[in-house]
């Protein structure tokens, strides 16, 4: 029997259903609230179902807002610290937000949609603040959260099965844009996004038509390998395309009580979203100064010898001083290395130190310690040229 | 466009005069703009019935400070004194006035209402003047930052610890225990009149969006103790002409160091170029350029009006929206035919300052309906009759009131034109109660709400101080922190107004120091 809403520690997402009835090993974890998958089945048959065939993740709990007005490309300059204006509507991108001073808050996905409406979709709840960043500008936001269901399909098959769906023409969805497609006279969002760095796509749809999107979209994978993922595949495949997690690699600047820990852009590598020419934005004054007195951190891909993944490892150099800690670890099974994203003090991300990762290994009860030499290296550990390829691969 | 200036200060109030004067002395290119025909903001005589005039805002001046005045030779430049002894007067509903000398300093008419409290009065009062003494001794300096490298910060914090710590160990103790709490458990602790502990009690929540129980007003009161005059703590005086002959002294000082000033010209906004303030747009379209500017404006004004909040990072524009700033006080000024005459009360005593608040909980009950948006149906009320010392204010035989009413909110239920002549009526109503022939000597009236005060002087809110007096807007974190030592995130603006360190009253030293901190400042460019 269902709960009470009030009864209810865990919201449920528009897929429940169909996500709980293929659960079999019944892990779960909170995510903004809601019960969602970790693992489905096994987690290596899911995460090879991204990189081989196609996997559906219900993003649902995704934080959305809906910000529209005369002013909202002017909000939206102000908010984030890349160039709004070189976002063309119908264009999907990624854009992470600072405080007053220049400390990361979050990152999320923008969606344009025309030259005033926005959708901004994040990790984390973000009101108070978007309200605030408002005050002086004619612009209207809102929480549409539970307004819209979120589905990933991802993987080189995950084309093929939206034509089987009836997407025609979806092969030509560049990297990074949107289209709108009728679904049983729904109305469904299709972006060529994703968190896998594969190909892949996002689909939107109003929480009543949840289910049937969902069986439409196994009907129409079942001959493409397609199954569900939960969020254990999906954190194998974002680490492969070194994409970066609130809370893991940085921490949310609006949750900090230690100023000290947060990270600015530059120091998780996302430098390449700061715009300075396009006037003045939140956190700008500050970043022009690390920019003139230089970074603390950097956040660096590692490839590290052996096959034990450093999870959580310190990273030295030399004799033994400690130069930074790994964030996110694994062996990659499609790059066959041993990789890590790792924060580095600066400059020891720079080449020419000899890092090393103290990895700890527990064998039997019986933990080993391995000096692991490493390499800074490139985060895209796997980056295949199908995630970039227009018209994608349809069959 | 016109000629380019070094500085341009946004408000010709009585701190935007004495910043221009402190920046002209400096050698620098200084133009004062002000919205009003004349300067001064809220400290102005002004005329508000024929030959009537009276100090329209600030009407007794017990603060400036003695450096402002040495520094920018005000006496030279015609201030003038038409009292400096203002005796001030606790009037009892049942005609046993109580009269102070000067702060907290109660005459034999004391013996009347306690055996005991002439003693402890003075105790108290020694202790508070010490403390007054210690919130003095940083009018005058920039406040350090909380977190900062520098060396000389670190030394100016240091500073402030090291001159707590000389308090000694019991008053320091004393001190810290006192400056939070509230005036009523203090003087209800030492005193036992009611007319004395009331008379206090309207000292401490004047001009502020306090009652005597609430929090923080032990700090209002001593903020208020730490001023002077002629070098007598807590003193009062009248400035003859009114207060506008302050401003005007300051005008002059101004002009004689080389400062430009220009009435009516409103400023539309402050312009910015490549991120930094590079001069003003007036509302008649002209725009006059200067290498820094400087806003005597409010900081709800100044940034979220003239600079706009798209120039400020979002923590900055909610601090700044944050800012407690509501006005609770109305100003009364009555025109009268003739002296009016208070029951009981010696005429010598007359051009002294009249208070009624007879008891704390007249206080507190008149604070009441403030925090529901209501008007005190029995206010409290500080009430002067300067034409008794200056004759220059009303024409022969004829007198002039100003009356300092609290509580008036802001924001009143049902808007304040629906209530206005209500309230006036009700004010010169409790002072009849005390002077029966009243209401037939008056031939003019004015009261200027808060809303009157915002409209008629720019400052948001209708507050005396711009910003509520409250230790968590004073010192290092007045206005907000990220603005407390008068430069502000954009580079080039500056604040010299009450809303900045040490806060409100005519006391000329934000603009002081702001003239300083802006010299620092621009030299290091």
């Amino acid at each position: 029997m269902m709960p009470e809403p009030y009864e209810a520690q865990v919201l449920r997402t528009p897929f429940h259903s169909r996500t709980a009835a293929l659960c079999r090993a019944n892990d779960w974890s909170s995510w903004a609230g809601y019960t969602t998958v970790n693992v489905f089945t096994n987690v290596e048959q899911e995460y090879f179902a991204i990189r081989n065939s196609a996997a559906v993740f219900d993003l649902s709990p995704m934080v959305k807002y809906a910000i529209t007005g005369a002013d909202a490309p002017g909000f939206l300059n102000r908010l984030l610290t890349r160039d709004i204006d070189k976002l063309r509507p119908g264009r999907v991108g990624y854009a992470i937000w600072c405080n007053d001073d220049g400390k990361v808050i979050d990152d999320g996905t923008l969606f344009r949609m025309s030259d005033n409406e926005f959708r901004l979709y994040s990790q984390e709840r973000h009101l108070p603040w978007l309200l605030d960043t408002a005050i002086g500008y004619r612009v209207s936001i809102t929480d549409i959260s539970e307004t819209v269901a979120g589905l990933a399909l991802q993987g080189p098959t995950s084309c093929a099965v939206l034509k089987a769906l009836g997407l025609d023409g979806v092969e030509n969805l560049e990297p990074y844009a949107m289209t709108g497609f009728d679904l049983d006279g729904h109305a469904l969002s299709v972006s060529r996004t994703g968190f896998t760095g594969d190909l892949g796509y996002e689909l939107w749809i109003d929480p009543s038509a949840a289910e049937q999107l969902w069986d439409r979209l196994m009907e129409a994978g079942r001959l493409h390998g397609i199954r569900p993922m939960g969020s254990a595949a999906l954190d194998m495949a974002r680490i492969e395309a070194g994409f970066i997690v609130a809370n893991v690699e940085f921490f949310a600047g609006n949750m900090a009580t230690r100023p000290d820990r947060l990270r600015s852009p530059f120091e998780i590598g996302l430098g390449w979203l700061v715009d300075f020419d396009k006037g003045h934005f939140i956190g700008r004054r500050a970043l022009l100064r690390e920019r003139e007195a230089g970074s603390r951190y950097a956040l660096v891909g590692l490839d590290i010898d052996g096959n034990k993944p450093a999870t959580n490892a310190f990273i030295y150099r030399g004799k033994g001083t400690q130069v930074g800690v790994v964030t996110s670890a694994m062996w990659s099974p499609s790059a066959k290395r041993n990789i890590a994203l790792a924060s580095l003090r600066t400059p020891y991300d720079q080449p020419g130190h000899a890092l090393w990762a103290d990895v700890h290994v527990q064998r039997e009860l019986k933990w080993e310690r391995i000096a692991a030499p490493c390499r800074v290296t490139d985060k895209r550990f796997f980056n295949p040229p199908r995630r970039w390829a227009t018209p994608a691969a349809d069959r | 466009m016109t000629g380019s200036y070094d500085v341009v200060i946004v408000g010709g109030g009585h701190n935007g005069l004495v910043c221009a004067a402190y920046l002209g002395r400096a050698g620098r290119r200084v133009l004062v703009v002000e919205a009003a025909p004349g300067f001064g903001g809220c400290a102005v005589s002004a005329e508000f019935a024929p030959g009537f005039t009276v100090s329209a805002g600030a009407h007794i001046l017990h603060m400036l400070h003695p450096k402002v005045i040495r520094d920018l030779d005000l006496a030279g430049h015609g201030l003038r004194y038409a009292n400096t002894e203002m005796a001030t007067v606790a009037l009892d509903p049942g005609g046993q006035h109580l009269v102070f000398r000067g702060a907290l300093m109660a005459d034999d008419s004391l013996g009347a209402h306690s055996a005991s409290d002439a003693d402890s009065l003075a105790a108290l009062r020694r202790r508070l003047m010490r403390f007054a003494g210690f919130v003095r001794e940083f009018q005058a300096t920039v406040p350090p930052r909380l977190v900062s490298a520098g060396w000389s910060n670190r030394l100016r914090l240091a500073k402030l610890g090291w001159r707590l710590r000389r308090l000694g160990r019991d008053d320091m103790r004393e001190f810290l225990r006192v400056a939070l709490i509230n005036i009523a458990d203090v003087l209800d602790d030492e005193l036992e009149s009611d007319l004395l502990k009331g008379a206090v009690g309207l000292d401490a929540v004047l001009g502020t969006g306090l009652g005597p129980r609430s929090p923080n007003s032990v700090f209002s009161l001593l903020y208020r103790l730490a001023g002077q005059v002629n070098g007598t703590p807590g003193a009062l005086a009248l400035p003859e002409g009114g207060m506008g002959a302050v401003t005007g002294a300051m005008a002059a000082a101004a002009r004689a160091a080389g400062a430009e000033l220009r009435a009516d010209a409103a400023v539309r906004r402050i312009l910015v170029e490549n991120d930094r303030a590079a001069g003003v747009e007036l509302e008649s379209g002209e725009i006059i350029r200067a290498a820094a500017v400087v806003s005597n404006a409010d900081p709800k004004t100044t940034f979220l009006t003239l600079l706009g909040a798209e120039h400020l990072d979002t923590g900055f524009v909610r601090r700044i929206a944050n800012i407690r700033a509501r006005g609770t006080v109305a100003k009364l000024h009555l025109a009268l035919d003739g002296r009016p005459d208070f029951t009981g009360l010696d005429a010598a005593h007359l051009g002294g300052r009249l208070l009624i608040a007879p008891s704390l909980d007249y206080l507190e009950r008149a604070f009441n309906p403030c925090k529901y948006g209501e008007v005190s149906p029995a206010p409290a009320i500080e009430i002067t009759i300067p034409s008794i010392t200056d004759r220059t204010l009303a024409p022969e035989g004829k007198h002039v009131l100003s009356a300092v009413v609290q509580y008036a909110p802001y924001e009143l239920k049902g808007g304040w034109d629906a209530a206005r002549d209500d309230f006036a009526d009700k004010i010169v109503e409790t002072i009849a109660g005390y002077a029966p022939g009243l209401a037939r000597l008056i031939v003019a009236r004015e009261l200027l709400t808060p809303v009157d005060i915002e409209r008629r002087f720019g400052v948001s809110g209708g507050h005396w101080h711009h910003c509520e007096l409250a230790p968590d807007q004073l010192f290092m974190m007045r206005p907000v922190p990220g603005a407390g030592q008068y430069d502000t995130p954009l580079p080039g603006l500056y604040l010299c107004g009450a809303g900045t360190h040490p806060g409100g009253g005519v006391m000329g030293a934000a603009g002081m120091n702001a003239a300083g901190r802006l010299i620092e400042c621009e030299n290091k460019r």
